[in-house]
């Protein structure tokens, strides 16, 4: 019997601080036994628990993409025990990762569609690894029209900066990013906030078009209204949630809202689905 | 669950490894029916499709349950409406049933046979035994005085029962001390915790509780069940109504009644139900 909260040992390869707080790193963890790499098969939109020895685990996005080979690489905001620690570990350093968990954005259903990000914050994470696979040459003539916006509350706050400007020169990805507010003079990009920059920039909902909505409550309140207004459906509305966990795998009973639970069920429900259970996130 | 060794001069050092936990055979002895049934209902949150729990699965395998029925039923059970009944045998690998001053051992399964056989219980039983246990039975279910209703909570809309304005009110006696899930034998919900001792780890699973606050806290603060009422609604409607919207295979109950007895403010999940399904 797979034992599933044996987590899978792996090296520390890299760690990039990404924003100007200091708040948030990138890990890149690369595989102890490769194998293990191998059955760590993942999707767009899952997630792993961080097993950090002495302290415990944490469930975080996975940011790096199935198309990216011998790494995976996970955006770690500095909270509470666990994270903490992790934020003063070291290149070299060993830990596990026990996943991937949950489901993924529908993948499947969003081949041949034209597919609009919307992300805020921290939350850009499995957002991250959805564009990356969608820009992958072998994937991109699977998706139609691609449009991303990403707000932070300032350019500091931006992550993945040097990514974001290439996809930015890209012809075949359009990038909508957006600050609340700068006092840089040399700021290119747009200010303002994540649902006004929507209603502006993306295109009007059809058939064929699904939004992937992942932020903070507050800016996912004050998008839902401008999407309804652009005509998206509930249905062509994709959402990532997050509720406290600790087995990642439907068991321990507090990611749950209504009879589904964040970790197995989810995180990933469309609007339509959220709409039935309860507030509970 | 698993063991690890922080010390930097180990090559293991900060591998998370099992425990080698054999799972000797063991027998629960004396185990009330309503007891044993709860097992049924709480191994489809731990034996599920997509993954097993192997120290739950294990250690279940390993054991035979060997029941006693029940032939005194508390005020405050109500178990033939939940799932059970005082001489159930569901779960159970023998039933025991209380005869004069020795018992009649009904045995179930073939662990049954087998724990039977180790503890050389190999006297007959009397010829008449069948028509006195159904007799014990009868006399036993007949002094279960409550009962519940949830006929109508199955069909009702999710939604609406979480919305409804009662939750305050009955969940207003509450004092959040979790007594009602720690004895309840249906409630599996745990928590894992990482323990070291100079550097020597292990990270095991202990008990908890969807009454605590800390249960569903954020590292952001916030909390989804930050209130006293949300979280006794949560504990209601996960057992009355969305296990039922899960499974589709009747409530989370098993009608014990120990929540009745021990709750310090008389919370009673018997009223809690039947406000539910009216």
């Amino acid at each position: 019997m797979q034992n599933p909260y044996l987590p899978y040992p792996v090296r520390i390869d890299d760690i990039v601080t990404e924003t100007e707080d200091k708040n948030l790193k990138t890990f890149k963890f690369v595989f102890i036994n490769p194998e293990e790499e191998k059955k760590f098969s993942y999707k767009a939109g899952q997630f792993a628990e961080l097993s950090v020895t002495g302290k415990g685990e944490i469930p975080i996005g996975i940011a790096s993409s199935p198309t990216e080979k011998g790494f995976v690489k996970f955006t770690v905001n500095k909270v509470g025990l666990i994270t903490t620690h992790l934020h003063s570990m070291k290149k070299g350093d060993i830990m596990g990762i026990r996943g991937p968990l949950g489901n993924y954005y529908p993948w499947e259903l969003l081949e041949g569609k034209n597919i609009v990000i919307i992300g805020g914050g921290f939350a850009f994470t499995t957002l991250r690894s959805s564009i990356i696979y969608m820009l992958e040459p072998s994937n991109r003539d699977k998706f139609k029209e691609i449009n991303v916006v990403y707000g932070a509350r300032v350019p500091g706050m931006l992550l993945y900066k040097d990514e974001l400007s290439a996809w930015k020169k890209r012809d075949d990805i359009n990038m909508h990013i957006t600050v609340d507010s700068t006092d840089d003079p040399n700021w290119k990009y747009n200010v303002g906030f994540v649902p006004a920059i929507v209603g502006e920039k993306v295109p009007k909902g059809n058939k064929d078009t699904y939004a992937i909505v992942c932020g903070p409550p507050a800016m996912i309140k004050f998008t839902q209204p401008v999407l309804d207004q652009l005509g998206y459906s509930h249905d062509n509305i994709i959402m990532s949630l997050e509720n406290r966990m600790k087995c990642g795998i439907g068991m321990c009973g507090r990611c749950n809202i209504g009879e589904k639970f964040v970790c197995k069920d989810g995180p990933v429900f469309t609007l339509s689905q959220l709409n039935k259970m309860p507030k509970e996130y | 669950m698993f063991s690890y060794t922080t010390d930097t001069n180990s090559e293991d050092c900060n591998i998370i490894k099992p425990i080698n936990k054999k799972n000797v055979k063991q027998a629960i002895l004396g185990i009330r029916p309503c007891d044993s049934a709860s097992f049924g209902i709480v191994e489809k949150n731990f034996d599920t499709e997509e993954y097993k729990d192997p120290f739950w699965i294990n250690s279940y395998k390993a054991t035979t349950f060997i029941g006693l029925a029940c032939d005194n039923p508390d005020s405050t059970c109500f178990c033939t409406t939940a799932n059970s009944g005082p001489f159930d045998e569901k779960g159970l690998d023998i039933l025991l049933i209380t005869s004069g001053d020795s018992f009649i051992g009904k045995i179930l399964t073939e662990k049954g046979e087998e724990a039977a056989k180790i503890a050389g219980w190999t006297t007959e039983a009397p010829a008449n035994s069948v028509s006195a246990i159904e007799k014990q039975k009868k006399e036993a279910e007949s002094k279960i005085s409550s009962s519940i209703s949830t006929d109508k909570i199955k069909n009702k809309d999710t939604l609406e029962l979480y919305n409804a304005s009662f939750w305050e009110e009955e969940a207003f006696a509450c004092i959040n001390c979790g007594t009602c899930a720690y004895v309840c034998p249906t409630c599996w919900c745990f928590d894992i915790q990482d323990e070291i001792s100079d550097k020597k780890g292990i990270r095991m699973r202990n008990w908890d509780s969807c009454m605590f606050p800390l249960f569903t806290l954020h590292g952001s603060g916030h909390n989804p069940r930050d209130l006293k009422y949300q979280r006794v609604r949560q504990r209601f409607m996960h057992k009355l109504k969305y296990y039922q919207d899960k499974y589709k295979s009747g409530i989370q109950c098993v009608g014990c009644g120990r929540c009745i007895r021990l709750c310090p403010v008389n919370i009673d999940i018997r009223s809690i139900c039947d406000i539910m399904n009216s």
